[in-house]
């Protein structure tokens, strides 16, 4: 990460999305030529042409560079402990399941220290999306092995080449049980949006993985050249293939990455099934509860008292 | 310790310690109602003992438990600031999903929720988070107590030990000993003004506790040497016998 010259914070109606995202906290705290600030282009462009209620939209995010995300969101949002991302949103949609909830973090917050939380969020279908924005290593903490490093690449901890096998974050997910699994790298922005979009439609787990460069460690670490170079490294190395076999994905040092949409299949919801289980086993004395309609009864009563 | 120091920075938390398991029940009841109250996690603190005993346990009908509501704001979203504190220093939240589009962070924060590592926000935030559960001490401190006025000697305990030690206690008062009583239920914040108070009046407490010396280092500080204190350090695996509490009682007296 690297200290961007502190700039005013643009001047209000002259930014696109002002809706969407919290202006007042421009400019954000990313590196230039870094990728987060694609993916969260094209999730607040899904999000500005879906139907949803923006009120009724909560975004979670963990810790590190793309846990930053949540907070330039204009939603409720919520950075929460490393790793914890995931089990903070099933909460939320446990306790509230008319909001639609978004986890938004980066590998190494996801897949290493919340591995465990993930590949149980997918396995049980809890409805939520989880954005990944993968930049192949720990980049706010100094560029260290994370659990998506190629085989061979060079990070801080590995001087002499990453000797750990990596996840494929599409196989991990898709093999866990998500519903919706795709792989793009931020070059491709309009498919990228186009997932995203299709993504948050969908009833369940929804994944979406985003390759971005990390230039100011991984990228340099690898004598990869500049976010430019990276970009031209995207084009050239991505492969758009619609429903991929999983044994498919995984990403070599160098070596193609297969993009595209992967899994997209149709079970019933985390919500769906304690309903159905609830409903068999209790019949008319199971009532859901909404947490949300009874906080705003209980606070309407204090007001009234 | 742990619950109370584990994390880095200054911050105050709640921890209570039940010593049978109704105490377990009603306990945790009071945790969530102090919890809902101050917006702070409070911990239920069990040792093996207690943990797994298994007593008889009245559970009152779910209308007869008192639950404090969650603090929810009465301001519209446009004048509504995430962390701005009421008059006891604790913030009224939102709802979720209800318009307010609020932020919440695990960095430290301004009252807007932002992340800010300016000096003057640490300084607000921190005391705010300190001196809202210190403001509340006398009133949080709970303890069960027998024979102090008199005493000469405090046994002070928590947990299974209190009830190994008030086998210790009836000995002791058998023999003409006077001996008071203090078993915490509130381990944080420390009860030290009740320590302050009884420190220049009696001549030692005796604190037996199933590790090497931790809760005996807060009533040492507390005493300020006014008063002997006495640590009866066990490291685990079973329970004190009672002779060790009443041995420990007999040297303060000597």
């Amino acid at each position: 990460m690297s200290v961007m010259p502190l700039k005013a914070p643009p001047e209000e109606g002259s930014y696109p999305w002002e809706d969407l995202l919290r202006t007042d906290r421009l400019p954000h705290i990313w590196c230039p030529e870094c990728g987060i600030g694609v993916a969260v282009s094209c999730f607040t462009a899904a999000l500005s042409r879906s139907e949803l209620d923006m009120d009724k939209v909560a975004i979670v995010s963990g810790i590190g560079c793309t846990g930053r995300v949540a907070g330039y969101m204009r939603l409720d949002s919520f950075h929460t402990t490393h790793g914890r991302a995931i089990p903070f949103a099933t909460g939320l949609k446990m306790a509230n399941p008319k909001l639609k909830v978004v986890v938004f973090s980066g590998d190494g917050d996801l897949i290493s220290i919340g591995g465990n939380h993930f590949i149980h969020a997918a396995r049980r279908n809890v409805d939520m999306t989880v954005i990944c924005v993968n930049n192949f290593n720990y980049a706010m903490t100094g560029g260290q092995v994370g659990p998506t490093t190629p085989l061979g690449a060079h990070c801080s901890t590995t001087p002499y080449g990453n000797f750990e096998h990596p996840f494929s974050l599409p196989a991990l997910a898709a093999s866990s049980g998500a519903v919706f699994v795709s792989r793009w790298t931020t070059l491709q922005a309009r498919r990228l949006i186009k997932s995203i979009d299709k993504a948050l439609r969908k009833p369940g787990f929804s994944f979406v993985e985003v390759i971005s460069a990390c230039p100011t460690l991984y990228t340099r670490k690898n004598n990869l050249g500049s976010g430019l170079d990276l970009m031209r490294a995207f084009r050239d190395r991505s492969e758009i293939r619609h429903d991929a076999p999983l044994d498919e994905l995984a990403i070599d040092f160098g070596g193609k990455i297969v993009v595209g949409d992967f899994v997209d299949i149709d079970k019933p919801t985390y919500m769906d099934a304690i309903d159905s289980s609830m409903e068999t086993a209790l019949g008319e004395n199971y009532a859901r509860i909404d947490a949300l309609q009874t906080v705003l009864a209980e606070r309407r009563a204090l007001r009234d008292t | 310790m742990q619950a109370r120091w584990g994390s880095h920075g200054d911050y105050e938390i709640i921890a209570l310690t039940p010593n049978s398991p109704q105490e377990a029940f009603d306990i945790t009841i009071d945790a969530f109602n102090l919890s809902e109250r101050f917006r702070v996690p409070v911990l239920v603190m069990m040792d093996e003992c207690v943990g797994h005993m298994t007593e008889k346990v009245v559970i009152p009908a779910a209308q007869d438990i008192e639950v404090t509501p969650r603090r929810l704001t009465n301001k519209p979203p446009e004048d509504f600031r995430a962390y701005e504190p009421e008059e006891d220093l604790v913030p009224a939240m939102p709802p979720v999903g209800a318009g307010y589009r609020f932020h919440t962070t695990g960095l430290t924060h301004d009252e807007r929720g932002y992340p800010s590592m300016s000096v003057e926000t640490q300084h607000v935030l921190v005391n705010r988070l300190v001196n809202k559960i210190a403001r509340a001490r006398a009133e949080l401190c709970r303890w069960e107590e027998s024979g102090l006025d008199d005493a000469e000697v405090v046994v002070l305990s928590y947990s299974i030990t209190s009830r190994v030690a008030r086998s210790a206690l009836k000995k002791a008062r058998a023999e003409g000993m006077k001996a008071g009583e203090m078993r915490l239920i509130t381990i944080w914040p420390f009860a030290e003004h009740k320590i302050r108070e009884l420190a220049p009046k009696v001549r030692g407490f005796v604190v037996p506790e199933i590790n090497l010396g931790q809760i005996s280092l807060e009533v040492e500080r507390c005493a300020a040497g006014q008063a002997k204190v006495v640590h009866v350090p066990h490291a685990g695996g079973g329970v004190h016998d009672p002779e060790s509490i009443y041995d420990a009682m007999v040297e303060v007296l000597s």
